[in-house]
Protein backbone atom coordinates (compact mmCIF):
# COMPACT_ATOMS: atom_id res chain seq x y z
CA UNK A 1 0.00 0.00 0.00
CA UNK A 2 1.44 3.31 -1.03
CA UNK A 3 0.57 6.10 1.30
CA UNK A 4 2.74 8.68 -0.33
CA UNK A 5 4.91 11.05 1.61
CA UNK A 6 3.09 12.62 4.54
CA UNK A 7 4.46 14.63 7.35
CA UNK A 8 3.38 14.06 10.88
CA UNK A 9 -0.10 15.51 11.36
CA UNK A 10 0.85 17.64 14.31
CA UNK A 11 3.61 19.42 12.44
CA UNK A 12 2.53 23.05 12.18
CA UNK A 13 3.40 25.22 9.23
CA UNK A 14 5.52 28.28 9.86
CA UNK A 15 3.42 30.93 11.62
CA UNK A 16 0.05 29.70 10.40
CA UNK A 17 -1.97 32.48 12.02
CA UNK A 18 -0.03 35.14 10.14
CA UNK A 19 -0.67 33.47 6.78
CA UNK A 20 -4.37 32.93 7.52
CA UNK A 21 -4.86 36.54 8.57
CA UNK A 22 -3.03 37.72 5.45
CA UNK A 23 -5.46 35.68 3.34
CA UNK A 24 -8.42 37.14 5.20
CA UNK A 25 -7.09 40.64 4.56
CA UNK A 26 -6.54 39.86 0.91
CA UNK A 27 -10.09 38.53 0.64
CA UNK A 28 -11.43 41.86 1.89
CA UNK A 29 -9.85 43.71 -1.03
CA UNK A 30 -12.78 43.35 -3.50
CA UNK A 31 -15.08 44.91 -0.92
CA UNK A 32 -12.63 47.72 -0.25
CA UNK A 33 -12.29 48.29 -3.98
CA UNK A 34 -16.07 48.57 -4.34
CA UNK A 35 -16.18 50.96 -1.40
CA UNK A 36 -13.54 53.13 -3.01
CA UNK A 37 -15.31 53.10 -6.39
CA UNK A 38 -18.71 54.08 -5.00
CA UNK A 39 -17.89 56.06 -1.87
CA UNK A 40 -14.58 57.70 -2.73
CA UNK A 41 -11.21 57.67 -1.04
CA UNK A 42 -12.53 57.75 2.52
CA UNK A 43 -12.54 54.04 3.34
CA UNK A 44 -9.14 53.51 1.74
CA UNK A 45 -7.57 56.34 3.75
CA UNK A 46 -9.32 55.17 6.93
CA UNK A 47 -8.12 51.62 6.35
CA UNK A 48 -4.49 52.59 5.83
CA UNK A 49 -4.59 54.90 8.85
CA UNK A 50 -6.30 52.30 11.07
CA UNK A 51 -3.91 49.50 10.08
CA UNK A 52 -0.85 51.66 10.73
CA UNK A 53 -2.15 52.88 14.08
CA UNK A 54 -3.32 49.41 15.07
CA UNK A 55 0.05 47.80 14.40
CA UNK A 56 1.82 50.68 16.15
CA UNK A 57 -0.42 50.41 19.22
CA UNK A 58 -0.02 46.65 19.36
CA UNK A 59 3.78 47.00 19.20
CA UNK A 60 3.77 49.63 21.94
CA UNK A 61 1.59 47.57 24.28
CA UNK A 62 3.58 44.40 23.60
CA UNK A 63 6.77 46.27 24.45
CA UNK A 64 5.16 47.56 27.65
CA UNK A 65 4.08 44.03 28.54
CA UNK A 66 7.63 42.82 27.82
CA UNK A 67 6.50 40.35 25.19
CA UNK A 68 8.42 39.61 21.97
CA UNK A 69 7.15 42.37 19.69
CA UNK A 70 8.22 41.08 16.28
CA UNK A 71 7.00 37.55 16.92
CA UNK A 72 3.48 38.71 17.82
CA UNK A 73 3.29 41.35 15.10
CA UNK A 74 3.86 38.68 12.48
CA UNK A 75 0.52 37.02 13.32
CA UNK A 76 -1.12 39.96 11.47
CA UNK A 77 -4.11 40.04 13.80
CA UNK A 78 -3.56 43.67 14.79
CA UNK A 79 -3.47 44.64 11.13
CA UNK A 80 -6.72 42.74 10.54
CA UNK A 81 -8.39 44.56 13.43
CA UNK A 82 -7.32 47.86 11.87
CA UNK A 83 -8.57 46.75 8.46
CA UNK A 84 -12.00 45.74 9.80
CA UNK A 85 -12.37 49.08 11.56
CA UNK A 86 -11.32 50.98 8.44
CA UNK A 87 -13.89 49.04 6.40
CA UNK A 88 -16.77 49.52 8.82
CA UNK A 89 -16.33 53.13 9.93
CA UNK A 90 -18.08 55.74 7.74
CA UNK A 91 -15.82 57.01 4.92
CA UNK A 92 -15.54 60.55 6.27
CA UNK A 93 -14.94 59.67 9.93
CA UNK A 94 -12.55 62.22 11.48
CA UNK A 95 -9.15 60.75 12.30
CA UNK A 96 -9.43 61.11 16.06
CA UNK A 97 -12.63 59.04 16.12
CA UNK A 98 -10.89 56.26 14.19
CA UNK A 99 -7.90 56.59 16.51
CA UNK A 100 -10.05 56.18 19.63
CA UNK A 101 -11.72 53.14 18.05
CA UNK A 102 -8.38 51.51 17.14
CA UNK A 103 -6.67 52.23 20.45
CA UNK A 104 -9.56 51.01 22.56
CA UNK A 105 -9.85 47.92 20.36
CA UNK A 106 -6.19 46.97 20.75
CA UNK A 107 -5.56 48.14 24.31
CA UNK A 108 -8.88 47.58 26.09
CA UNK A 109 -10.41 44.71 24.17
CA UNK A 110 -7.31 42.72 23.22
CA UNK A 111 -4.11 43.32 25.16
CA UNK A 112 -5.65 43.98 28.59
CA UNK A 113 -7.29 40.57 28.36
CA UNK A 114 -3.94 38.96 27.58
CA UNK A 115 -3.47 39.42 23.85
CA UNK A 116 -4.37 37.21 20.91
CA UNK A 117 -6.49 34.20 21.81
CA UNK A 118 -7.49 35.48 25.22
CA UNK A 119 -9.93 38.19 24.22
CA UNK A 120 -13.58 37.27 24.82
CA UNK A 121 -14.83 40.02 22.50
CA UNK A 122 -14.05 40.83 18.90
CA UNK A 123 -11.59 43.75 19.33
CA UNK A 124 -12.62 45.62 16.19
CA UNK A 125 -16.27 45.53 17.18
CA UNK A 126 -15.51 46.74 20.72
CA UNK A 127 -13.75 49.74 19.21
CA UNK A 128 -16.59 50.34 16.76
CA UNK A 129 -19.32 50.05 19.39
CA UNK A 130 -17.42 52.35 21.72
CA UNK A 131 -17.15 55.18 19.19
CA UNK A 132 -20.69 54.55 17.93
CA UNK A 133 -22.05 55.02 21.45
CA UNK A 134 -19.71 57.92 22.19
CA UNK A 135 -20.01 59.96 19.00
CA UNK A 136 -23.39 59.18 17.43
CA UNK A 137 -23.34 62.33 15.30
CA UNK A 138 -19.92 61.72 13.78
CA UNK A 139 -20.82 58.13 12.98
CA UNK A 140 -24.19 58.72 11.36
CA UNK A 141 -23.64 61.90 9.34
CA UNK A 142 -20.33 60.94 7.73
CA UNK A 143 -21.58 58.45 5.15
CA UNK A 144 -20.85 59.47 1.58
CA UNK A 145 -23.50 59.76 -1.11
CA UNK A 146 -22.74 56.89 -3.53
CA UNK A 147 -21.27 57.67 -6.94
CA UNK A 148 -23.93 58.12 -9.62
CA UNK A 149 -26.37 60.05 -7.46
CA UNK A 150 -27.55 63.07 -9.48
CA UNK A 151 -27.47 65.83 -6.90
CA UNK A 152 -24.38 64.60 -5.06
CA UNK A 153 -20.66 64.78 -5.74
CA UNK A 154 -17.99 62.37 -4.65
CA UNK A 155 -15.34 64.18 -2.58
CA UNK A 156 -11.91 64.17 -4.22
CA UNK A 157 -8.71 62.92 -2.63
CA UNK A 158 -7.61 66.32 -1.27
CA UNK A 159 -11.08 67.12 0.05
CA UNK A 160 -11.36 63.72 1.71
CA UNK A 161 -7.97 64.16 3.36
CA UNK A 162 -8.89 67.60 4.66
CA UNK A 163 -12.19 66.29 6.05
CA UNK A 164 -10.60 63.32 7.76
CA UNK A 165 -7.40 64.91 9.05
CA UNK A 166 -8.00 68.66 8.75
CA UNK A 167 -11.17 68.77 10.78
CA UNK A 168 -13.29 70.48 8.14
CA UNK A 169 -16.96 69.52 8.08
CA UNK A 170 -18.14 67.79 4.90
CA UNK A 171 -20.53 69.83 2.77
CA UNK A 172 -24.05 68.50 2.41
CA UNK A 173 -23.54 67.40 -1.19
CA UNK A 174 -20.96 64.83 -0.06
CA UNK A 175 -22.99 63.02 2.54
CA UNK A 176 -26.15 60.97 2.53
CA UNK A 177 -27.86 58.72 5.06
CA UNK A 178 -27.41 54.98 4.55
CA UNK A 179 -30.20 53.02 2.81
CA UNK A 180 -31.06 51.11 6.00
CA UNK A 181 -31.42 54.40 7.84
CA UNK A 182 -33.54 56.03 5.13
CA UNK A 183 -35.85 53.04 4.77
CA UNK A 184 -36.30 52.55 8.49
CA UNK A 185 -37.29 56.17 9.09
CA UNK A 186 -39.10 56.69 5.81
CA UNK A 187 -41.35 53.65 5.93
CA UNK A 188 -43.05 54.88 9.10
CA UNK A 189 -44.99 57.49 7.13
CA UNK A 190 -44.88 56.39 3.50
CA UNK A 191 -45.25 53.44 1.13
CA UNK A 192 -42.33 51.41 -0.15
CA UNK A 193 -42.69 52.92 -3.64
CA UNK A 194 -42.38 56.41 -2.18
CA UNK A 195 -39.46 55.62 0.11
CA UNK A 196 -37.40 54.02 -2.62
CA UNK A 197 -37.47 57.20 -4.72
CA UNK A 198 -34.76 58.48 -2.35
CA UNK A 199 -31.51 58.72 -4.35
CA UNK A 200 -29.66 56.41 -1.97
CA UNK A 201 -31.53 53.44 -3.42
CA UNK A 202 -30.71 54.16 -7.08
CA UNK A 203 -32.03 51.83 -9.75
CA UNK A 204 -31.20 48.60 -7.92
CA UNK A 205 -31.70 47.76 -4.29
CA UNK A 206 -29.18 50.08 -2.70
CA UNK A 207 -26.87 52.11 -4.91
CA UNK A 208 -23.23 51.24 -4.33
CA UNK A 209 -23.96 49.19 -1.24
CA UNK A 210 -25.03 46.23 -3.37
CA UNK A 211 -21.61 46.16 -5.00
CA UNK A 212 -19.78 46.58 -1.71
CA UNK A 213 -21.72 43.65 -0.27
CA UNK A 214 -21.13 41.64 -3.45
CA UNK A 215 -17.41 42.32 -3.03
CA UNK A 216 -17.41 41.08 0.54
CA UNK A 217 -19.54 38.09 -0.46
CA UNK A 218 -16.98 37.20 -3.15
CA UNK A 219 -14.16 37.54 -0.64
CA UNK A 220 -16.11 35.42 1.83
CA UNK A 221 -16.70 32.67 -0.74
CA UNK A 222 -12.98 32.73 -1.48
CA UNK A 223 -12.25 32.22 2.23
CA UNK A 224 -14.73 29.33 2.28
CA UNK A 225 -13.07 27.77 -0.76
CA UNK A 226 -9.64 28.11 0.85
CA UNK A 227 -11.14 26.55 3.98
CA UNK A 228 -9.97 29.47 6.09
CA UNK A 229 -13.45 29.87 7.53
CA UNK A 230 -16.15 27.21 7.80
CA UNK A 231 -19.62 27.69 6.33
CA UNK A 232 -21.49 27.35 9.61
CA UNK A 233 -21.40 30.91 10.89
CA UNK A 234 -22.11 32.85 7.66
CA UNK A 235 -24.83 30.45 6.52
CA UNK A 236 -26.66 30.31 9.83
CA UNK A 237 -26.30 34.07 10.25
CA UNK A 238 -27.76 34.90 6.85
CA UNK A 239 -30.42 32.19 7.19
CA UNK A 240 -31.67 33.42 10.53
CA UNK A 241 -31.63 37.03 9.31
CA UNK A 242 -33.67 35.95 6.28
CA UNK A 243 -36.07 33.92 8.40
CA UNK A 244 -36.66 36.79 10.80
CA UNK A 245 -37.20 39.15 7.89
CA UNK A 246 -39.67 36.80 6.18
CA UNK A 247 -41.64 36.24 9.37
CA UNK A 248 -41.76 39.77 10.73
CA UNK A 249 -41.01 41.98 7.73
CA UNK A 250 -42.68 40.27 4.77
CA UNK A 251 -44.57 43.45 3.86
CA UNK A 252 -42.18 46.04 2.33
CA UNK A 253 -44.71 48.76 3.09
CA UNK A 254 -44.20 48.20 6.79
CA UNK A 255 -40.64 47.05 7.32
CA UNK A 256 -37.26 46.91 5.61
CA UNK A 257 -37.43 44.13 2.99
CA UNK A 258 -35.15 41.11 3.04
CA UNK A 259 -33.27 42.23 -0.08
CA UNK A 260 -32.20 45.44 1.60
CA UNK A 261 -31.22 43.56 4.77
CA UNK A 262 -28.94 41.29 2.77
CA UNK A 263 -27.21 43.67 0.37
CA UNK A 264 -26.97 46.85 2.36
CA UNK A 265 -25.26 47.87 5.56
CA UNK A 266 -22.45 45.68 6.79
CA UNK A 267 -24.30 42.37 6.39
CA UNK A 268 -21.80 40.51 4.21
CA UNK A 269 -18.77 42.05 5.88
CA UNK A 270 -20.21 40.98 9.21
CA UNK A 271 -21.24 37.51 8.14
CA UNK A 272 -17.97 36.49 6.50
CA UNK A 273 -15.26 38.63 8.07
CA UNK A 274 -16.38 39.79 11.52
CA UNK A 275 -18.56 37.03 12.96
CA UNK A 276 -16.08 34.36 11.86
CA UNK A 277 -13.24 35.64 14.08
CA UNK A 278 -11.94 32.31 15.44
CA UNK A 279 -11.00 33.68 18.86
CA UNK A 280 -14.30 35.20 19.92
CA UNK A 281 -16.70 32.86 18.05
CA UNK A 282 -18.07 29.54 19.28
CA UNK A 283 -15.81 26.51 18.85
CA UNK A 284 -17.72 23.42 17.73
CA UNK A 285 -19.72 23.21 14.49
CA UNK A 286 -23.02 22.96 16.33
CA UNK A 287 -21.95 25.88 18.50
CA UNK A 288 -21.08 27.92 15.41
CA UNK A 289 -24.54 27.31 13.97
CA UNK A 290 -26.17 28.59 17.16
CA UNK A 291 -23.74 31.50 17.38
CA UNK A 292 -24.36 32.61 13.79
CA UNK A 293 -28.11 32.21 14.12
CA UNK A 294 -28.04 34.31 17.27
CA UNK A 295 -26.19 37.10 15.49
CA UNK A 296 -28.66 37.04 12.60
CA UNK A 297 -31.59 37.20 15.00
CA UNK A 298 -30.14 40.06 17.04
CA UNK A 299 -29.18 41.85 13.83
CA UNK A 300 -32.80 41.87 12.72
CA UNK A 301 -34.12 42.78 16.16
CA UNK A 302 -31.79 45.76 16.61
CA UNK A 303 -32.13 46.97 13.02
CA UNK A 304 -35.92 46.83 13.20
CA UNK A 305 -36.90 47.68 16.75
CA UNK A 306 -33.74 49.36 18.04
CA UNK A 307 -32.55 52.92 17.58
CA UNK A 308 -29.50 52.15 15.45
CA UNK A 309 -29.88 51.59 11.70
CA UNK A 310 -27.20 48.88 11.56
CA UNK A 311 -26.29 46.46 14.28
CA UNK A 312 -23.40 44.17 13.33
CA UNK A 313 -21.21 45.39 16.19
CA UNK A 314 -23.84 45.04 18.90
CA UNK A 315 -25.12 41.69 17.62
CA UNK A 316 -21.59 40.24 17.44
CA UNK A 317 -20.64 41.54 20.88
CA UNK A 318 -23.82 40.20 22.49
CA UNK A 319 -23.21 36.77 20.99
CA UNK A 320 -19.52 36.91 22.01
CA UNK A 321 -20.88 37.26 25.52
CA UNK A 322 -22.83 34.01 25.22
CA UNK A 323 -20.02 32.00 23.64
CA UNK A 324 -18.86 30.33 26.90
CA UNK A 325 -22.46 29.25 27.49
CA UNK A 326 -22.85 27.94 23.92
CA UNK A 327 -19.51 26.13 24.11
CA UNK A 328 -20.49 24.49 27.38
CA UNK A 329 -23.64 22.95 25.92
CA UNK A 330 -22.30 22.05 22.48
CA UNK A 331 -19.19 20.15 23.49
CA UNK A 332 -18.82 17.38 20.91
CA UNK A 333 -18.78 13.76 22.03
CA UNK A 334 -15.25 12.42 22.22
CA UNK A 335 -14.62 9.31 20.16
CA UNK A 336 -15.33 6.13 22.09
CA UNK A 337 -17.42 7.85 24.73
CA UNK A 338 -21.17 7.92 24.98
CA UNK A 339 -22.85 11.23 25.39
CA UNK A 340 -22.84 12.24 29.02
CA UNK A 341 -26.24 11.97 30.63
CA UNK A 342 -27.61 15.17 32.00
CA UNK A 343 -28.23 14.89 35.72
CA UNK A 344 -31.80 15.65 36.70
CA UNK A 345 -33.46 15.25 33.31
CA UNK A 346 -34.62 11.72 34.02
CA UNK A 347 -31.62 9.96 32.50
CA UNK A 348 -32.21 7.33 29.84
CA UNK B 1 -10.81 37.60 67.53
CA UNK B 2 -8.35 40.14 68.74
CA UNK B 3 -9.05 43.71 67.77
CA UNK B 4 -6.66 44.80 65.01
CA UNK B 5 -4.28 47.67 65.65
CA UNK B 6 -5.39 51.13 64.41
CA UNK B 7 -2.68 51.15 61.73
CA UNK B 8 -4.05 47.91 60.33
CA UNK B 9 -7.60 49.26 60.35
CA UNK B 10 -6.50 52.34 58.44
CA UNK B 11 -4.51 50.32 55.92
CA UNK B 12 -7.38 47.90 55.44
CA UNK B 13 -9.95 50.60 54.80
CA UNK B 14 -7.86 52.73 52.49
CA UNK B 15 -5.97 50.11 50.52
CA UNK B 16 -5.65 46.43 51.44
CA UNK B 17 -9.36 45.74 51.84
CA UNK B 18 -10.82 48.78 50.08
CA UNK B 19 -14.60 48.34 49.79
CA UNK B 20 -14.73 49.42 46.15
CA UNK B 21 -11.47 48.05 44.73
CA UNK B 22 -11.00 44.81 46.68
CA UNK B 23 -14.34 43.81 48.19
CA UNK B 24 -16.08 45.23 45.08
CA UNK B 25 -19.13 46.01 47.18
CA UNK B 26 -21.66 48.80 46.75
CA UNK B 27 -21.29 48.77 42.99
CA UNK B 28 -24.79 50.04 42.30
CA UNK B 29 -24.25 53.60 43.60
CA UNK B 30 -20.59 53.45 42.62
CA UNK B 31 -21.42 52.89 38.98
CA UNK B 32 -24.55 54.98 38.83
CA UNK B 33 -23.56 58.33 40.30
CA UNK B 34 -19.90 58.76 39.41
CA UNK B 35 -20.60 60.87 36.34
CA UNK B 36 -19.07 63.96 37.96
CA UNK B 37 -16.84 64.68 40.93
CA UNK B 38 -19.56 66.54 42.79
CA UNK B 39 -22.00 63.62 42.59
CA UNK B 40 -19.26 61.28 43.76
CA UNK B 41 -18.42 63.47 46.75
CA UNK B 42 -22.08 63.83 47.67
CA UNK B 43 -22.78 60.12 47.68
CA UNK B 44 -19.39 59.29 49.23
CA UNK B 45 -19.95 61.66 52.16
CA UNK B 46 -23.44 60.29 52.77
CA UNK B 47 -22.08 56.73 52.75
CA UNK B 48 -19.23 57.74 55.07
CA UNK B 49 -21.70 59.24 57.54
CA UNK B 50 -23.88 56.14 57.49
CA UNK B 51 -20.88 53.82 57.87
CA UNK B 52 -19.50 55.62 60.92
CA UNK B 53 -22.93 55.90 62.53
CA UNK B 54 -23.96 52.32 61.93
CA UNK B 55 -20.60 50.91 63.05
CA UNK B 56 -20.86 52.96 66.25
CA UNK B 57 -24.41 51.84 66.99
CA UNK B 58 -23.86 48.21 66.06
CA UNK B 59 -20.77 48.05 68.24
CA UNK B 60 -22.74 49.50 71.19
CA UNK B 61 -25.51 46.92 70.98
CA UNK B 62 -23.29 43.97 70.01
CA UNK B 63 -23.63 42.24 73.40
CA UNK B 64 -27.39 42.68 73.72
CA UNK B 65 -28.71 41.40 70.38
CA UNK B 66 -29.21 37.68 69.89
CA UNK B 67 -27.20 36.08 67.10
CA UNK B 68 -30.29 34.95 65.20
CA UNK B 69 -31.85 38.40 64.84
CA UNK B 70 -28.68 40.40 64.35
CA UNK B 71 -29.10 41.07 60.63
CA UNK B 72 -32.60 42.63 60.89
CA UNK B 73 -31.31 44.73 63.77
CA UNK B 74 -28.33 45.92 61.72
CA UNK B 75 -30.55 46.79 58.78
CA UNK B 76 -32.86 48.80 61.05
CA UNK B 77 -29.89 50.76 62.39
CA UNK B 78 -28.47 51.37 58.90
CA UNK B 79 -31.86 52.45 57.61
CA UNK B 80 -32.20 54.97 60.43
CA UNK B 81 -28.84 56.51 59.63
CA UNK B 82 -29.63 56.60 55.92
CA UNK B 83 -32.82 58.48 56.75
CA UNK B 84 -30.73 60.95 58.76
CA UNK B 85 -28.33 61.41 55.87
CA UNK B 86 -31.21 61.85 53.45
CA UNK B 87 -32.89 64.49 55.62
CA UNK B 88 -29.57 66.30 56.10
CA UNK B 89 -29.00 66.41 52.34
CA UNK B 90 -32.56 67.61 51.79
CA UNK B 91 -31.92 70.42 54.27
CA UNK B 92 -28.49 71.60 53.17
CA UNK B 93 -27.83 70.42 49.59
CA UNK B 94 -31.30 70.14 48.12
CA UNK B 95 -30.24 70.33 44.45
CA UNK B 96 -27.64 67.62 44.86
CA UNK B 97 -30.24 65.54 46.70
CA UNK B 98 -32.49 65.84 43.67
CA UNK B 99 -29.68 64.86 41.28
CA UNK B 100 -28.68 61.78 43.30
CA UNK B 101 -32.35 60.87 43.72
CA UNK B 102 -33.03 57.24 44.53
CA UNK B 103 -29.38 56.44 45.20
CA UNK B 104 -29.45 58.17 48.60
CA UNK B 105 -32.19 55.91 50.06
CA UNK B 106 -30.51 53.00 48.28
CA UNK B 107 -27.47 53.37 50.55
CA UNK B 108 -29.42 51.03 52.86
CA UNK B 109 -28.77 48.23 50.43
CA UNK B 110 -25.05 48.98 50.10
CA UNK B 111 -23.49 45.66 51.06
CA UNK B 112 -20.31 47.37 52.18
CA UNK B 113 -22.14 48.89 55.14
CA UNK B 114 -23.94 45.72 56.26
CA UNK B 115 -20.70 43.85 55.64
CA UNK B 116 -18.72 46.09 57.99
CA UNK B 117 -21.47 45.94 60.62
CA UNK B 118 -21.44 42.16 60.60
CA UNK B 119 -17.75 41.52 60.02
CA UNK B 120 -16.23 44.19 62.23
CA UNK B 121 -18.54 46.30 64.39
CA UNK B 122 -20.44 43.37 65.90
CA UNK B 123 -17.19 41.85 67.14
CA UNK B 124 -15.12 44.83 68.24
CA UNK B 125 -15.26 47.64 70.79
CA UNK B 126 -16.68 51.07 69.98
CA UNK B 127 -13.57 53.08 69.17
CA UNK B 128 -11.99 50.65 66.68
CA UNK B 129 -15.42 50.25 65.08
CA UNK B 130 -15.75 53.99 64.55
CA UNK B 131 -12.25 54.10 63.07
CA UNK B 132 -13.05 51.16 60.80
CA UNK B 133 -16.28 52.79 59.60
CA UNK B 134 -14.47 56.06 58.94
CA UNK B 135 -11.59 54.43 57.06
CA UNK B 136 -13.84 52.19 54.96
CA UNK B 137 -15.97 55.23 54.20
CA UNK B 138 -12.97 57.33 53.23
CA UNK B 139 -11.63 54.50 51.07
CA UNK B 140 -14.98 54.28 49.29
CA UNK B 141 -15.16 58.07 48.97
CA UNK B 142 -11.68 58.29 47.45
CA UNK B 143 -12.46 55.67 44.81
CA UNK B 144 -15.71 57.47 44.03
CA UNK B 145 -13.85 60.77 43.59
CA UNK B 146 -11.15 59.29 41.37
CA UNK B 147 -13.71 57.48 39.22
CA UNK B 148 -15.95 60.55 39.09
CA UNK B 149 -12.99 62.72 38.10
CA UNK B 150 -11.91 60.26 35.41
CA UNK B 151 -15.39 60.05 33.93
CA UNK B 152 -16.02 63.78 34.13
CA UNK B 153 -12.68 64.62 32.53
CA UNK B 154 -12.89 62.10 29.70
CA UNK B 155 -16.64 62.29 29.25
CA UNK B 156 -17.27 66.02 29.36
CA UNK B 157 -13.80 67.58 29.35
CA UNK B 158 -14.23 69.35 32.68
CA UNK B 159 -13.21 68.80 36.28
CA UNK B 160 -15.00 69.97 39.44
CA UNK B 161 -18.04 71.38 37.68
CA UNK B 162 -21.07 72.38 39.79
CA UNK B 163 -19.10 72.13 43.01
CA UNK B 164 -21.36 74.88 44.31
CA UNK B 165 -23.97 72.19 44.95
CA UNK B 166 -21.97 71.14 48.01
CA UNK B 167 -19.58 73.94 48.88
CA UNK B 168 -21.80 76.95 48.30
CA UNK B 169 -21.62 79.82 45.81
CA UNK B 170 -17.87 80.43 46.34
CA UNK B 171 -17.18 77.13 44.58
CA UNK B 172 -19.00 78.25 41.46
CA UNK B 173 -15.80 78.94 39.50
CA UNK B 174 -13.77 75.93 40.63
CA UNK B 175 -14.60 74.28 37.31
CA UNK B 176 -11.51 73.54 35.25
CA UNK B 177 -11.66 73.09 31.47
CA UNK B 178 -8.34 71.85 30.14
CA UNK B 179 -9.58 71.69 26.55
CA UNK B 180 -11.40 74.72 25.14
CA UNK B 181 -13.32 72.78 22.49
CA UNK B 182 -14.20 69.31 23.66
CA UNK B 183 -16.53 66.80 22.07
CA UNK B 184 -18.36 64.88 24.78
CA UNK B 185 -17.43 61.20 24.89
CA UNK B 186 -20.86 59.79 25.67
CA UNK B 187 -19.46 56.37 26.43
CA UNK B 188 -17.76 57.63 29.58
CA UNK B 189 -20.82 59.64 30.62
CA UNK B 190 -23.08 56.59 30.34
CA UNK B 191 -22.92 53.64 32.80
CA UNK B 192 -20.61 51.44 30.63
CA UNK B 193 -17.89 54.04 31.16
CA UNK B 194 -18.17 53.44 34.90
CA UNK B 195 -17.64 49.71 34.44
CA UNK B 196 -14.58 50.25 32.26
CA UNK B 197 -13.25 52.97 34.57
CA UNK B 198 -13.63 50.83 37.69
CA UNK B 199 -12.05 47.89 35.88
CA UNK B 200 -9.05 50.05 34.99
CA UNK B 201 -8.74 51.28 38.60
CA UNK B 202 -8.83 47.71 39.94
CA UNK B 203 -6.22 46.68 37.37
CA UNK B 204 -4.04 49.63 38.40
CA UNK B 205 -4.29 48.65 42.08
CA UNK B 206 -3.40 45.04 41.31
CA UNK B 207 -0.45 46.20 39.21
CA UNK B 208 0.84 48.39 42.05
CA UNK B 209 0.40 45.55 44.56
CA UNK B 210 2.25 43.21 42.21
CA UNK B 211 5.16 45.66 41.95
CA UNK B 212 5.35 46.06 45.73
CA UNK B 213 5.29 42.31 46.23
CA UNK B 214 7.97 41.75 43.61
CA UNK B 215 10.20 44.34 45.26
CA UNK B 216 9.69 42.73 48.66
CA UNK B 217 10.55 39.31 47.29
CA UNK B 218 13.71 40.72 45.70
CA UNK B 219 14.77 42.37 48.94
CA UNK B 220 14.11 39.20 50.91
CA UNK B 221 16.19 37.09 48.57
CA UNK B 222 19.15 39.47 48.51
CA UNK B 223 22.21 38.16 50.28
CA UNK B 224 23.12 39.97 53.44
CA UNK B 225 26.55 41.58 53.15
CA UNK B 226 29.40 39.67 54.71
CA UNK B 227 27.90 36.21 54.30
CA UNK B 228 29.92 33.59 52.48
CA UNK B 229 28.68 31.73 49.42
CA UNK B 230 29.15 28.06 48.81
CA UNK B 231 29.27 26.80 45.26
CA UNK B 232 27.03 23.75 44.95
CA UNK B 233 26.60 23.23 41.19
CA UNK B 234 28.87 23.11 38.19
CA UNK B 235 32.56 22.30 38.17
CA UNK B 236 35.43 24.58 38.87
CA UNK B 237 37.70 24.99 35.89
Amino acid sequence: MNRGRTSSPHQPGPNRTGRLMAWVMAAALPGLLAQTLFFGWGNLINTVFCIALSVGTEAAVLALRQRPVRFFLRDNTAALTGLLLGLSLPPLTPWWVSAIAVISAIVLAKQLYGGLGANPFNPAMVGYALVLVSFPVALTTRWVAPAGTEEAVLPGLIETLSIIFGGSTPVDAFTMATPLDVYKHGIAGALASQVTTHPTFGDGIARGWEWVNAGFLAGGLFLLWRRIISWHIPVSLLASLALMSLVFGWDPDRATPLSLHLVSGATMLGAFFIATDPVSAATSHRGKLIYGAGIGLLLYVIRTWGTYPDAIAFAVLLMNLSVPFIDHYTQPRTYGHRKARRVGTGGA
Amino acid sequence: MATPRPVEIIRNGLWDNNPALVQVLGLCPLLAVTGTVVNAIGLGLATLLVLVGSNLAVSLIRNFVAESVRLPAFVMIIASFVTCAELLMKAYTYELYQILGIFIPLIVTNCAILGRADAFASRNPVLPSILDGAMMGVGFLLVLIVLGGLRELVGQGTLFRDMALIFGPTAQDWVWRPFPEYTDVLFMVLPPGAFVGLGLLIALKNAIDGQIQARRARQASEVTPGSKRVRVTGHIS
